[in-house]
């Protein structure tokens, strides 16, 4: 039997219902996606209030958020996982418990957009910051002296002006978080990479199943990317294009 | 006052455990014939029928939950499951740090290894060998403290299928693992392909342990009491033995 | 740089991180630190971490530098495949990479009976020269794209002025193009490498025994969860310290404005 062969004989594998894998491996998709859409949404909530505490927070303030950013971007995701995963959901049970409350389960789903939602934060803080600081002060000034209400000038002078600035790194972050889930992987949860390598060791068909996973994940990033080159666009649409670029 | 609505807030994300309802934590990787995932994503094996009939005989609602092995005790003691029923050994190791119930099923341990290469399940016969096991079982430790003076080199996996796999590459040269999961590995196409029985090793029970049992956590004994009791009735009304016909020609309770 | 740092503030929050490091010492449980077994290992996990990553980023580095080119001023057959490369290495997780090659490769074996005598084999049955491949080919993905871009911004006229010399092309690439383009990268460089130093724990998914591998051991050997994870941590915060003030070291002799 040649490669080809074998190759044509474990594709059926990848069939809809079963024996085939590939509705298993679509719901594990589908999960994968949830937890990078929850994690990199609040990695944004958090990236927004650190960068603005970054900026304009009480200097204390400003400490931490420096510390917590210089944590997440030095220690490897694989062992912040851990350490969220097992000793936050510990010391939240330990302190329910002396507290009288029952113990509380959280679930992989919500551990794992937690986890990983800590971890772009810190990133997203980074990448905003630099972007609110990407537009002209004296405009935010002029609003400010027009008395505008620090919301509303949020709302309507930094946030069209910083977005444009801002989606590139975004994007990336976005990409990241979509294989950051993989991670989850290590920690047991059923995304797509741990179904994938459960699917391989039960079939034996390692190539076709990686493959396939890696095509699956190649297809989201091409279209995150060409989905953000749009939202771009769209951003910068009052811009005046720079000659060259 | 703003700790306590952080910890509403978080309470009402994470949702409080329904009366009843228990977690069995299972290892999230193919463990055949004992659990494995199938095409459509569910578990089945041997130790899957098992759970289901003993929380049918404890009229317990179980919700099979997959965790990574290397971090199932951690997984339990913080609270993300109740039970663990992986095919873990009752070991005083462990005992330090988990209550167990009574064991459910007891296997002799064994050596497999590459065919037509000589070696034996003793240190001797094992010396100058690359053994692979895998991480946080009895057969790591077991290994570690009788093969590890003469062996090449021990290498430690995260699942015994990787082990497996690597046997089959002829990367190592030698598992220890469970007999059942071993008659399963050398039934395969693969494990047919490349290697042979080799033999039980020498029992040590201070470190192979007394058998499998389900772990719960320290001091939960009212759980502790309802999975023995659910245990031994499915064995006394003769689920045990149905269930393992379907999977194994002789008895795997043990002596 | 430091004045100004020793606000009564952060007087007091040093305090409050020394109060907790103390907390930690005295009422977490690091006995098994003492354990000369565990010291070894520690040491040589550190030790392979920080070989893998030294020598993935090197040779890397040597992969991107043609990829960076090849995607900036390489005809299309070059820039082509160079540019799919890139998107495929950032497109798919590495753990999956990892994998694929670890035992997508080792699943093959068995069918080619003859390669165990051959001699690349002491190798082949080896765990880290999968890792380092992995991590290299991440390496030179990621990289690559920066060096795409470093490769652009070197100002044309600077390569016009020395063909107009006549200088010979691969001599201005020596001279000209690339110290110029290592410079521009050198600050995004050191960021590069501490992600790399991120990626690494994956490699002791297929057991190469490195730091990340040494602490789970002993977290499954002594059954000590949170310890040996906090020591992992801190391992993990140095090294990525010291490579921050390697490149600022680095930088700094770097001039740069070259008049």
């Amino acid at each position: 039997m040649n490669g080809a062969g074998l190759l044509v004989s474990t594709l059926d594998y990848l069939a809809w219902s079963p024996p085939g894998w590939g509705a298993t491996l679509a719901v594990a998709l589908g999960k994968s996606i949830l937890i990078a859409i929850g994690a990199f949404g609040l990695g944004l909530l958090i990236g927004v209030a650190g960068a603005y505490g970054k900026l304009y927070g009480r200097p204390v303030t400003r400490d931490l958020l420096g510390i917590y950013t210089t944590i997440v971007r030095a220690v490897p995701e694989l062992v912040l996982i851990l350490i969220l995963y097992f000793a936050v959901t510990s010391s939240l049970n330990n302190l329910l418990l002396a507290w009288g409350f029952e113990r509380v389960q959280i679930s992989g789903f919500a551990a794992g957009i937690a986890v990983l939602g800590v971890v772009q934060g810190a990133y997203a803080t980074e990448i905003l910051r630099g972007a609110i600081l990407s537009v002209p002060p004296g405009q935010i000034e002029a609003a400010r002296a027009m008395g505008m209400p620090p919301l509303m000038l949020a709302w309507r002078v930094t946030f069209p002006q910083m977005l444009a600035a801002a989606i590139p790194g975004l994007a990336n972050l976005w990409l990241i978080a979509t294989k950051d889930t993989a991670l989850l992987a290590v920690v047991g949860y059923a995304e797509l990479t741990l179904v994938t390598r459960q699917a391989a060791s039960t079939t034996k068909a390692f190539f076709t199943f990686f493959m396939a996973a890696g095509l699956l994940y190649l297809v989201i990033s091409i279209l995150s990317t060409l989905i953000f080159a749009r939202i771009e666009a769209w951003a910068r649409r009052g811009q005046v294009r720079r000659a060259g670029t | 006052m703003k700790f306590k609505s952080l910890i509403a807030a978080a309470l009402l994300l994470a949702s409080p455990v329904a009366a009843q309802e228990v977690k069995i934590g299972i290892a999230a990787e193919a463990y055949p014939p004992f659990a494995s995932p199938d095409a459509s994503g569910n578990w089945v094996g041997w130790e899957v029928d098992f759970i289901n009939a003993m929380c049918a005989a404890a009229e317990m609602q179980c919700v099979i939950t997959p965790v990574a092995w290397d971090g199932i005790i951690p997984s339990l003691t913080s609270g993300q499951i109740d039970v663990i029923m992986a095919s873990m050994s009752i070991t005083e190791e462990r005992k330090q740090t988990i209550d167990f119930s009574d064991k459910y099923y007891n296997t002799p341990t064994v050596i497999v290894g590459a065919k037509g290469v000589e070696m034996a399940p003793t240190a001797e016969g094992l010396a100058g060998k690359i053994i692979g096991v895998q991480a946080s079982t009895v057969h790591a430790a077991y290994v570690e403290q009788y093969f590890a003076p003469t062996a090449a080199e021990i290498k430690i996996y995260q699942t015994q299928d990787e082990a497996n796999q690597d046997l089959a590459a002829g990367r190592i040269d030698a598992i220890q693992a469970d007999s059942i999961a071993m008659d399963a590995f050398l039934a395969s196409e693969a494990g047919a392909a490349c290697c042979e029985l080799k033999g039980p090793v020498a029992d040590d029970p201070a470190i192979l342990g007394l058998g499998v049992g389900a772990g719960v956590r320290k001091g939960e004994d009212a759980l502790r009491e309802k999975i023995n009791a659910a245990i031994a009735k499915v064995i006394a009304d003769g689920t045990y033995d149905k269930i393992t016909a379907n999977y194994f020609a002789s008895s795997i309770y043990g002596g | 740089m430091m004045q100004g740092f020793w606000v009564p503030r952060r007087i007091v929050m040093a305090a409050i991180a020394l109060l907790l490091v103390g907390w930690c010492a005295v009422s977490l449980n690091w006995t098994w630190l003492a354990t000369p077994k565990y010291q070894v290992l520690i040491l040589q996990g550190i030790w392979t971490t920080i070989w893998i990553l030294v020598v993935t980023m090197v040779l890397g580095m040597l992969l991107a530098i043609p990829l960076g080119l090849a995607q900036a001023a390489g005809p299309w057959w070059l820039s082509g495949p160079s540019s799919a490369f890139c998107g495929l290495i950032r497109g798919t997780p590495l753990l999956l990479q990892l994998w694929l090659l670890y035992y997508g490769l080792g699943s093959l074996f068995p069918s080619i009976p003859w390669i165990r005598g051959s001699d690349l084999w002491p190798i082949l049955r080896q765990a880290w020269p999968y890792a380092v491949l992995a991590l290299t080919l991440s390496v030179a993905g990621y990289s690559g794209e920066v060096m795409r871009g470093a490769f652009k911004g070197v100002p044309h006229g600077q390569l016009e002025a020395a063909k107009a010399m006549g200088m010979p092309r691969l001599t201005a690439f020596r001279r000209i193009w690339l110290p110029q383009a290592m410079q521009r990268v050198l600050p995004t460089l050191g960021g590069e490498t501490v992600l790399t130093l991120k990626a690494t724990p994956l490699v002791a998914t297929i057991t190469v025994v490195d730091i990340y591998a040494v602490s789970s051991r002993i977290r499954q050997d002594t059954f000590i969860v949170y310890e040996p994870l906090l020591l992992l941590a801190v391992v993990y915060m140095a090294i990525a310290g010291l490579i921050v003030l390697l490149f600022r070291w680095l930088e700094s002799r770097v001039p740069q404005k070259t008049a």
